[in-house]
């Protein structure tokens, strides 16, 4: 990564008459100008006039003040920054995809129905679930859809009066926020010391109006759900339906199914457990899926296998309803199908297990310096309560800068709520002992810093492109485009 | 030697690691998981696929596709993707970066969601663009929220029959769930019903009224006034807008819209058998912070340089919980990269060419079409930038065109019905392809 | 008189009139206030539900009212220059409020057992 910063934005390359377009001859007449005056833009937007060499350095530029997996270890938790296979963008890059227009005859793309058919098939079997969808965009637009079954389920079944979605309290605030989207009430359940959900609580807050509880396993502070049985079955008691958050299903890959857990409807985050890249916010997918018996109910349309063996897209009556414009994000699909055949069933298998590892690794090695509040063995991530010696007056936050400085990438702090100082560490499978030991050495040194030289990591970082933005100023007076920059330089 | 090229371990450092762990095995990691829910027996999955394999099982695949010339739109259009797009957005400095939660070690996912935001502006004519969302659908979908939480109170709102209906199923989708009064404002020659839209606004209750632009049928309504009539009723103007076409046509901030919002998939993103795309959302300054998503914003760092930071982020969901303005908690972040990256390489000049080539094309064709005595332009007098609805004459009908021209490679358009065809034009289909489309229209025996 | 609500506004009461603002204490734990939502003049709020929102660069509480009544003034100054909040809360008020029911004032905290709730919860 270049720690000097490059500060030009594309508009400031701009100069009058230049262009970048390489576009077919007209052969009609150019008459745009002919719509009538009160259709047509009285002026030209204001974009770039900019010549290719220069838009190629620009966001070549760019692109080298940013950090990615590919650049260093990106020990995010609750986001499993694994390496993204390239193999994977070669084959989404495909020419045999991209010109494929949604509404083409079946018949004409059936090798893109079969990825559909066959990653949902695959997915459903790792989920130990009967069917998928793989419509969603997002592991956050997953948990709206997989709501929203819930809710067609109870319909189906004039069951109306389920209104509330229990969350324990530890859970990511996407849970909740998903949850107010499908028009449900959400109820916390409170966690014990150990993080885990309580379940005198739970009982306590069982009845005729809850719909669902919605869980990761394991949960956000890396601890299994060791009661997740008697918790799957006091909620069917009542009525309700249990809901997998996929997002840390990373660990219990050959591990465990959260079908056999007792789930009934999960999601996937295809740019997690199934390696495709994050692309600085997207896109990824969420597929869902859903136990026997539920199938009925998921998004329309639906990708099906016709018994002369072909593939067609339906739409049904008794679907929640459209959630997508079409099938979701496709090649991230490509992307998640080549990544389960390249490791095969063998492989994938020991996902859980050495991403396990890594973690409780890293967390041995460094509780003695670091306020571990819940005692391990972790799953896949874990939780730090800052560090160990309070007196020094550096927190989470300093850490995570400091961490900057030696070209690793910070891990996720403030979160999980259950404690003050939280930083969350994911190392997973595919990091080396030598990445491990060499962030595990620069977290010990930091925290001896802590104690020498506090100073230096209170006022980190130092050695990155960008120091301490100033966030009150950003939030009080918003500058969010090139004209609001233009405007404020001229104010 | 470790079992798998993506895992590093050998079997000297699991042992080893173990050991620092207190563990003897990989299972002991796992006591806490009781017996009866682990895996019994192993995926059925298939085995592992070295690269060879792998390339040949998806090219195997991809000859089961057909390419076809594509007059097919409905949302989605076949545009050209500057090679430029594709090499920028393989950086994997891009690419294998997540949200940029340390703005220290990604000013360039930043200063692209800027320039993204920033350009989006430009084309819609509005004040703030959010950092993109999943697809226009859902854009639109989140902006009925978004207006029926600015109202605080009102739970109607209008949409109107002539918004693609992909999009209005989604937004019904998300209505029916979330408690809100979606009622369609029915259309008459291909437009919105403006007496029956100023009734229904008058019935009161009413939060927001979405329309499209140009609308399904490729017609450029004239929504002069509308946004003064849903002002009055303290309700906001949602405009679905196609992308592209914004380079040309009269800015939805200069009819008053208070968001504009849709897919932006016309900004040459590959069809791509439905995505990804981007869903955009633009507003006014007045409801930036009840604008879901997230923004991008600049400030300076303590050196004094310009800097870009996530901002107004209160909104968020990993703020908010269930208070938060939506449960949205990415974006589209590589769409928005090649958004900025076509918008900087095509600039104003050509997205008027593109439209140039899509109308030209498309007028060429509806003559054409119409003096094979067999397709005529439903709309005639409806202005149309690059999509229109054909009626064909009976007995011929859209299944027949489709079949026919599918034999020789054309995709001619999108059924509406028996007798509708709805034909998009852009700059990738030549004069030969469309003399092609008209000769079969011609030659069909019935 | 004062009143304060468990959600940390208060009520100063003179005559008919409330004025609503945000505590000390919730003033400091929220952090440097970037933004305050409020409604307009003559809208209804009610007691117990939200009628806007402050915002910090971290963190966002909805504001919830003391009393019922129909609002008479916002504080314009918050518009410009939402640290003023930061700055004195108890002078830097949000919204004055006719009250349609005084009696509403029975349950809320006095300054007395405010204190005692803001001490609880630092434990």
């Amino acid at each position: 990564m270049n720690r000097r910063l490059y500060d030009k934005l594309i508009f400031e390359h701009s100069h009058p008459g230049r262009r970048g377009h390489s576009l077919p001859r007209n052969d009609f007449g150019r008459h745009i100008d002919e719509l009538p005056e009160s259709c047509r833009r009285k002026d030209a937007p204001r974009l770039p006039e900019v010549d290719e060499p220069t838009v190629v350095r620009h966001y070549t530029n760019s692109s080298t003040n940013n950090f990615g997996v590919d650049t260093g270890f990106y020990p995010l938790g609750s986001c499993t920054m694994k390496y993204n296979p390239k193999i994977n963008d070669e084959l989404a890059a495909s020419p045999s995809i991209a010109p494929l227009h949604p509404f083409q005859p079946s018949s004409t793309v059936q090798g893109a129905l079969a990825v559909y058919w066959q990653l949902q098939r695959y997915l459903s079997e790792i989920g130990g679930m009967a069917e998928f969808t793989l419509n969603p965009f997002a592991g956050a637009h997953g948990e709206l859809t997989g709501l929203l079954v819930i809710k067609a389920y109870h319909q189906s079944r004039q069951d109306n009066g389920r209104d509330t979605v229990l969350i324990p309290d530890s859970a990511h605030g996407t849970n909740p926020a998903s949850a107010a989207v499908a028009g449900f009430k959400v109820v916390d359940v409170k966690s014990l010391p150990d993080g885990t959900v309580d379940v005198d609580d739970l009982r306590s807050k069982l009845n005729g109006s809850v719909a669902a509880m919605m869980m990761t396993n394991p949960n956000t502070v890396g601890m299994f759900e060791k009661n997740i049985p008697e918790i799957a079955r006091l909620v069917h008691d009542a009525g309700g339906l249990m809901y997998y958050d996929g997002a840390n299903l990373n660990p219990m890959l050959g591990i465990a199914r959260p079908g056999d857990m007792g789930f009934d409807v999960m999601h996937i985050n295809l740019h997690k457990t199934f390696s495709t890249p994050h692309g600085g916010g997207g896109p990824g997918a969420g597929p869902v899926g859903v136990r026997k018996g539920l199938e009925p109910f998921l998004p329309n349309p639906r990708v099906i296998k016709t018994p002369d063996g072909t593939f067609d897209v339906v739409s049904e009556d008794s679907s929640l309803g459209r959630i997508s414009g079409w099938l979701g994000n496709f090649t991230v699909y490509i992307r998640a199908l080549a990544y389960i055949l390249s490791l095969g069933a063998e492989n994938i298998a020991k996902v859980g297990p050495l991403a396990t590892l890594n973690a409780n690794y890293v967390l041995n090695r460094l509780k003695d310096v670091y306020e571990l509040p819940i005692a391990g063995p972790c799953k896949h991530e874990f939780v730090f309560d800052g560090l160990k010696d309070k007196s020094t007056g550096v927190t989470t936050l300093n850490v995570a800068k400091r961490l900057l400085d030696f070209g690793f990438h910070a891990p996720t702090i403030y979160f999980p709520l259950l404690f003050h100082e939280s930083l969350m560490i994911e190392p997973t499978e595919t990091e080396s002992r030598e990445t491990l030991d060499s962030f595990i050495e620069v977290m010990r040194r930091i925290a001896a810093e802590a104690a020498s030289e506090p100073d230096t990591v209170i006022q980190a970082p130092h050695d990155t492109p960008v120091s301490h933005p100033d966030d009150t100023e950003a939030a009080l007076h918003p500058v969010t485009t090139w004209k609001d920059l233009c405007d404020k330089l001229n104010s | 030697m470790s079992d798998h090229r993506f895992f590093p371990h050998t079997d000297t450092d699991i042992s080893e690691m173990l050991a620092a762990c207190g563990a003897k095995s990989l299972d002991d990691l796992y006591s806490d998981v009781p017996e009866e829910l682990k895996l019994r027996q192993a995926y059925a999955l298939p085995a592992e696929m070295c690269e060879k394999e792998l390339r040949d099982y998806f090219s195997r695949l991809g000859n089961e596709n057909r390419h076809m010339v594509c007059f097919a739109g409905a949302g989605y259009y076949d545009h050209y993707t500057p090679a430029v797009v594709n090499a920028i957005l393989s950086r994997s400095e891009f690419l294998t970066a997540y949200t940029p939660y340390q703005p220290e070690i990604s000013q360039g996912t930043l200063q692209y969601i800027f320039e993204y935001q920033s350009m989006m502006c430009e084309l819609t004519g509005m004040e703030i663009s959010n950092a993109s969302m999943y697809d226009g659908a859902t854009a639109t979908a989140e902006a009925m929220i978004m207006a029926v939480n600015s109202s605080r109170k009102k739970r109607r709102v209008l949409i109107s029959a002539t918004v693609n209906p992909a999009v209005a199923e989604v937004v019904a989708t998300y209505a029916r769930y979330h408690d809100i009064a979606l009622e369609v404002i029915p259309e008459h020659e291909g437009i919105t019903d403006r007496a029956e839209f100023e009734a229904m606004l008058q019935a009161g209750d009413v939060a927001g009224v979405i329309v499209g632009y140009p609308n399904y049928y490729g017609i450029i309504e004239p929504f002069d006034g509308w946004a003064d009539s849903c002002h009055a009723a303290k309700a906001l103007l949602i405009m679905n807008c196609q992308a592209s076409t914004l380079g040309v046509l009269r800015t939805p901030a200069s009819l008053g819209a208070d968001i504009v919002c849709g897919d932006a998939q016309s900004l040459g993103m590959p069809l791509n058998f439905g995505g990804p795309y981007l869903g955009y959302m633009c507003t006014t300054k007045a409801l930036m912070r009840k604008l879901p998503g997230r923004i991008v914003g600049a400030t300076t760092d303590r050196n004094g340089q310009r800097v870009f930071v996530l901002t107004l982020q209160a909104r968020e969901q990993h703020i908010r919980r269930e208070k938060a303005t939506s449960n949205i908690c990415s974006n589209q972040g590589l769409m928005a990269l090649h958004t900025a990256v076509y918008l900087s390489l095509i600039g104003a000049d050509g997205l008027k060419r593109i439209n140039d080539l899509g109308f030209g094309g498309l007028r060429y064709l509806a003559d054409g079409l119409t003096a094979t005595g067999r397709m005529r332009l439903k709309y005639p007098e409806m202005p149309f930038v690059n999509e229109a609805v054909f009626r064909i004459t009976d007995p011929l009908n859209a299944d027949i065109i489709l079949e026919e021209t599918a034999r020789q490679g054309i995709l001619a358009g999108v059924k509406i019905d028996e007798c509708e065809l709805l034909v998009a034009v852009t700059e990738m289909q030549t004069k030969e392809d469309m003399d092609r489309y008209i000769s079969i229209v011609k030659n069909i025996q019935l | 008189m004062l009143y304060y609500l468990p959600t940390h506004e208060y009520a100063r009461v003179e005559g008919n009139i409330a004025t609503i603002g945000i505590s000390e204490y919730a003033a400091r734990q929220l952090g440097n206030v970037v933004y305050v939502d409020m409604p307009e003049a003559d809208d209804d709020v009610t007691k117990g539900e939200d009628f806007g929102a402050i915002e910090s660069v971290k963190a966002a509480s909805d504001l919830y009212s003391p009393v019922s009544g129909s609002v008479v003034e916002i504080n314009e100054l918050l518009i410009d220059n939402p640290k003023l909040v930061n700055e004195d809360p108890m002078n830097n008020w949000i919204i004055k409020v006719e009250m349609s029911d005084p009696s509403e004032l029975d349950s809320l905290l006095s300054p007395e057992d405010y204190a005692k709730l803001c001490e609880a919860e630092k434990h």
